[in-house]
């Protein structure tokens, strides 16, 4: 047998939707993880409750890199619907665990030097007396087989089900018996016959286990959010979720009573509403919502746009256009909420690569809104919401909030004049007042009509105009408070890339891989785009854009706003829906550089 | 000359911008009542948030009460945005005002909603039945039948905002007609003292496209077909009630801020603690072609959005960033929870 190939590999679990396999593989996930192993996992699973294929991917890399690799080493095949398609993916040393009662391989199906590991689960789960814990704990037989063959250290398993089934006494040892019956018969029937081996590390002490919508939700809980409205959509609903639970445990008063407020609206469109009007009335307010959401709600973003009214809005995107592929990720939606609502409309967007980075963007969110008195995105998507990410541990912030311009009942007493749109500090933002101000100066009438500078009706052309420059003036201005982006590779390279987002990720291996090519990378964190983002583009002959979308949104935006260099521009993208990897966008890289 | 109300205002501190609506348009009669139901009821201006839509009901607010705060949103969506200002600062009296065309098409599922949550608001309806800023279409509030400008009859089946409010959770509803301004301002101030989802449903004529013959929305036939239920009255919560009536002939309603509803009764039986009572009432006046109105309904006792929500007392927005950031410690935990 060749060398050993240690913690450098990806396993790939086939199974139907329904059958527990959530449980198992974050079994087999977190116990990697708790070994010290660079691990990364996405579920790739189908818009569908029970019954649908579903597949778990687990990569382990020495540096931990969080993006799949195309091909997979060990399979392990449980649904019998598509464990032929499956087979035939998997290269000729790859190794291929399956329901041998269940599943049985043609002769030519298979590929010289595949090592097979037949598991009879039906055989073993019939140990399992309760019938109905039966076809969910199938799955952890395989788990026990993978921890028999590759020494997959027992005692963290057992840490990681006893964790995950706290307090249910009975969960825990039907769990524990299904993973003994593996170990079981792996130990007595099956011998090692491939070179793939886990090796108990270091790489994971300072990180934790986190999906970005635990990150956000999190992240707006410390930024000070206090009215949330929303409507259920995939995949942005355990945003929400986790929110509601995260703010009861710290949110309630010793009254039992709730400093926040949570309202499951009965659609977008009174999400945002709530949040418009609960962010005119001076608190921190958000929704979380997906592409067909954003679409919804785009008047009422019109609305705060136009009319100054701070809101958060968190887009985990997914495939569009339509509802599309409701289970799969996508960076769709950039030029949707870029430009959301009718007339001429431009928005903050903040793009998070990471949970660590949602958690930080969150906060950063509200100040951003409330500063420029406007939407704030942040942008996520599916893969980041909605898959664990190995990621640092999330990063107390002691920097306070920026409220903006508010004026109180003291300061009313020392203006002169209160007029809502008056541009007192000649920066396009200006002071605002809430209901609820004891003041004879202080209340105004916000409209979304045509308005002067005391919000007073008006149909003044001329007055219009500079009311709109104004507003752009102030979107311009956002750039001296939005995350700059990030530089990394070699800066003197005339080859660019430009990626944001998950993106990030595989684009970031990329650069590791290609050392001997000369190129440099921008991650951009946010719009509108900041100087140095100009200024890269200006240093650079040849600018790659990734990212997942088919036509290029993100190149869209650099094209116009950075006006004069669009022949530099060349888009690689990844959209069909799986999150893209650093196989993919070395392949591209390199065809376009001619060095493949 | 008016004098000075409990906190020392005039009735100039509660009005408005001057109307820019047809001359006689009876929205304008609603907007005087309301003026003169917060005056009287001395309502600090500071604390009112004004709410609106789109259509010439909700150019209103602008009309009223301009020491307050305003919102004019966009079409149908008013009851959102007064949801979150009010659970942004529960301190807030909310006053919305809709139209038809707002309340019962483009914006009817907020109205159901809002209704089931029992927002803590005053919702008015100025009904109409037609669309006066796009010029004379039939709104969903149109009787079947009833002719627009051009005699052309409705075709479609009627909403009856107040049947729908009772059926999702409103715990206050009523009918009016802005001619009675008695009985406007009698309900205007009884949906103030009421915690809870008030609606007043007010038929409103259209002078401009709605007030010919042949219109079951004309002044015309408003003053003739109208029956009050009750006759109102309204005693705040600083007066005693004196009621110069015989035992049996009025029934008084304690609202919840200590104020009361006194209801006169006229020529029948009529319990407003009762839904099927009310949907029985309701639709029998359908079938007659009369215009029913008075407090059709009322539950004082019913929780309102905060309750169920459980909201702190202290409103969300003065709560300072001490008590919203959970600290280091407990994200030192979280962390940890997530290993």
């Amino acid at each position: 047998m060749s060398a050993p190939i240690i913690n450098d590999f990806s396993i790939r679990v086939a199974t139907a939707n329904g059958t527990g396999s959530q449980s198992s593989n974050t079994i087999l996930f977190k116990s990697l993880f708790r070994m010290g192993i660079g691990v990364c996992a996405k579920n790739l699973f189908p818009s569908n409750i029970q019954g649908l294929p579903t597949w778990f991917q687990i990569r382990v890399s020495p540096k931990g890199y969080q993006n799949l690799r195309e091909e997979d080493d060990i399979v392990v095949l449980m649904n019998p619907e598509t464990a032929h398609e499956d087979l035939a993916r998997v290269h000729a040393g790859a190794s291929v665990f399956y329901n041998a009662d269940l599943i049985r391989f043609n002769k030519e199906e298979l590929k010289s030097g595949t090592v097979l590991y037949a598991l009879p689960v039906e055989e073993l789960a019939k140990k399992i007396v309760d019938a109905k814990l039966r076809t969910l704990l199938k799955n952890v037989i395989y788990v026990g087989a993978l921890a028999a063959l590759y020494k997959i250290d027992k005692e963290t398993l057992v840490s990681v089900i006893q964790d995950q089934f706290k307090n249910k006494a009975a969960a825990v040892s039907a769990n524990l018996h299904a993973l003994e019956l593996g170990i079981e018969f792996a130990s007595e029937n099956l011998k090692k016959a491939d070179k793939y081996e886990f090796k108990k590390g270091t790489v994971n002490t300072d990180k934790i286990i986190i999906d970005g919508n635990t990150a956000c939700a999190l992240g707006a809980i410390y930024g000070g959010c206090t009215v949330v409205a929303w409507y259920p959509i995939t995949p942005s609903s355990s945003l929400a979720e986790t929110m509601e639970s995260y703010l009861a445990q710290f949110r309630t008063d010793s009254d039992g009573k709730a400093k926040y407020a949570i309202v499951q609206a009965e659609d977008e469109l009174a999400s945002i509403g709530m949040v418009i009007g609960a962010g005119w009335a001076g608190v921190r307010a958000m929704t979380a919502t997906s592409g067909p959401g954003i679409s919804l709600m785009n008047e009422f973003i019109g609305l705060a746009y136009y009319a100054e009214v701070p809101a958060v809005i968190v887009d985990v995107q997914r495939v569009g256009p339509s509802t599309g592929l409701p289970t799969r990720t996508q960076q769709g939606d950039i030029l949707e909420c870029a430009q959301a609502s009718h007339g001429d409309t431009k928005h903050v967007l903040l793009f998070p690569s990471s949970p660590g980075e949602s958690f930080e963007m969150m906060q950063a969110a509200f100040d951003l809104a409330d500063r420029l008195q406007t939407v704030v995105f942040v942008m996520s998507d599916l893969d980041l919401g909605m898959n664990s990410w190995v990621d640092q541990e999330l990063n107390y912030s002691e920097k306070k909030f920026d409220r903006g311009k508010v004026l109180g009942e003291k300061q009313l007493d020392q203006v002169k004049q209160f007029g809502r749109y008056l541009d007192v500090d000649k920066d396009s933002i200006c002071y605002r007042t809430l209901p609820g101000t004891n003041h004879i100066k202080g209340a105004y009438f916000l409209r979304g009509t045509g308005h002067d500078e005391f919000s007073r009706y008006t149909e003044s052309p001329e007055m219009f105009m500079k009311n709109m420059e104004r507003l752009l003036n102030k979107w311009h201005s956002a750039k001296r408070f939005v995350p700059e982006p990030i530089l990394s590779g070699q800066p003197k390279s005339k080859v660019g890339m430009i990626a944001y987002g998950t993106t990030h990720h595989a684009v970031a291996e990329v650069l590791d891989r290609v050392k001997s090519t000369p190129l440099k990378y921008l991650r951009v964190r946010a719009y509108p785009f900041t100087a140095d983002v100009e200024d890269f583009v200006r240093s650079c002959d040849r600018v790659f854009v990734v990212e997942q979308n088919r036509d290029g949104q993100l190149r869209q935006l650099l094209e116009i706003d950075i006006p004069g260099h669009q022949q530099k521009f060349r888009s690689i993208k990844c959209y069909g829906g799986f999150p893209i990897s650093a196989d993919f966008v070395q392949r591209e890289l390199e065809k376009e550089l001619g060095t493949r | 000359m008016e004098s000075n109300n409990r906190i020392g205002l005039s009735k100039n501190d509660y009005v408005g911008k001057p109307s820019t609506l047809c001359k006689g348009c009876g929205h304008d009669s609603i907007t005087n009542a309301i003026t003169q139901a917060y005056f009287e009821l001395g309502v600090p201006p500071y604390e009112v948030a004004k709410f609106s839509g789109i259509g010439c009901s909700s150019k209103t607010p602008a009309y009223f009460i301009d020491r307050a705060h305003g919102f004019n949103g966009v079409h149908g969506r008013m009851p959102s945005v007064a949801t979150g200002a009010k659970l942004a600062n529960r301190r807030l009296t909310i006053i919305g005002v809709s139209g038809d065309g707002d309340t019962a098409s483009i914006g009817l599922g907020h109205f159901c909603h809002s209704a089931r949550r029992n927002v803590d608001m005053t919702y008015i309806i100025e009904n109409n039945g037609t669309y006066g800023l796009t010029k004379g279409q039939f709104s969903a509030t149109s009787d079947t039948g009833s002719k627009n400008k051009r005699g052309v009859p409705n075709i479609w089946p009627v909403i009856d905002c107040c049947v729908l409010a009772i059926e999702l959770g409103a715990s206050f509803v009523a009918r009016s007609f802005s001619g009675d301004r008695k009985q406007v301002i009698s309900l205007l101030k009884a949906a103030y003292s009421h915690k809870g989802f008030a609606l007043l449903d007010i038929i409103s004529p259209c002078v401009t496209f709605n007030n010919h013959d042949g219109s079951t929305k004309s002044y015309t036939f408003c003053k003739e077909h109208d029956v009050p239920l009750q006759e109102l009255g309204y005693v705040p919560a600083a007066e005693n009630i004196h009621v110069e009536m015989k035992e049996g002939e009025v029934r008084d309603i304690e609202l919840h801020d200590g104020s009361h509803l006194t209801l006169k009764k006229l020529d029948r039986e009529y319990d407003p603690s009762s839904k099927m009572g009310a949907f029985h009432a309701i639709e029998e006046a359908r079938k007659s072609h009369t215009l029913l109105t008075g407090l059709l309904y009322i539950n004082p006792l019913q929780k309102d959005l905060d309750s169920i929500l459980n909201l702190t007392d202290t409103p969300l927005i003065s709560l300072g960033e001490n008590e919203l950031v959970p600290g280091a410690e407990v994200l030192k935990k979280i962390n940890q929870s997530l290993k």
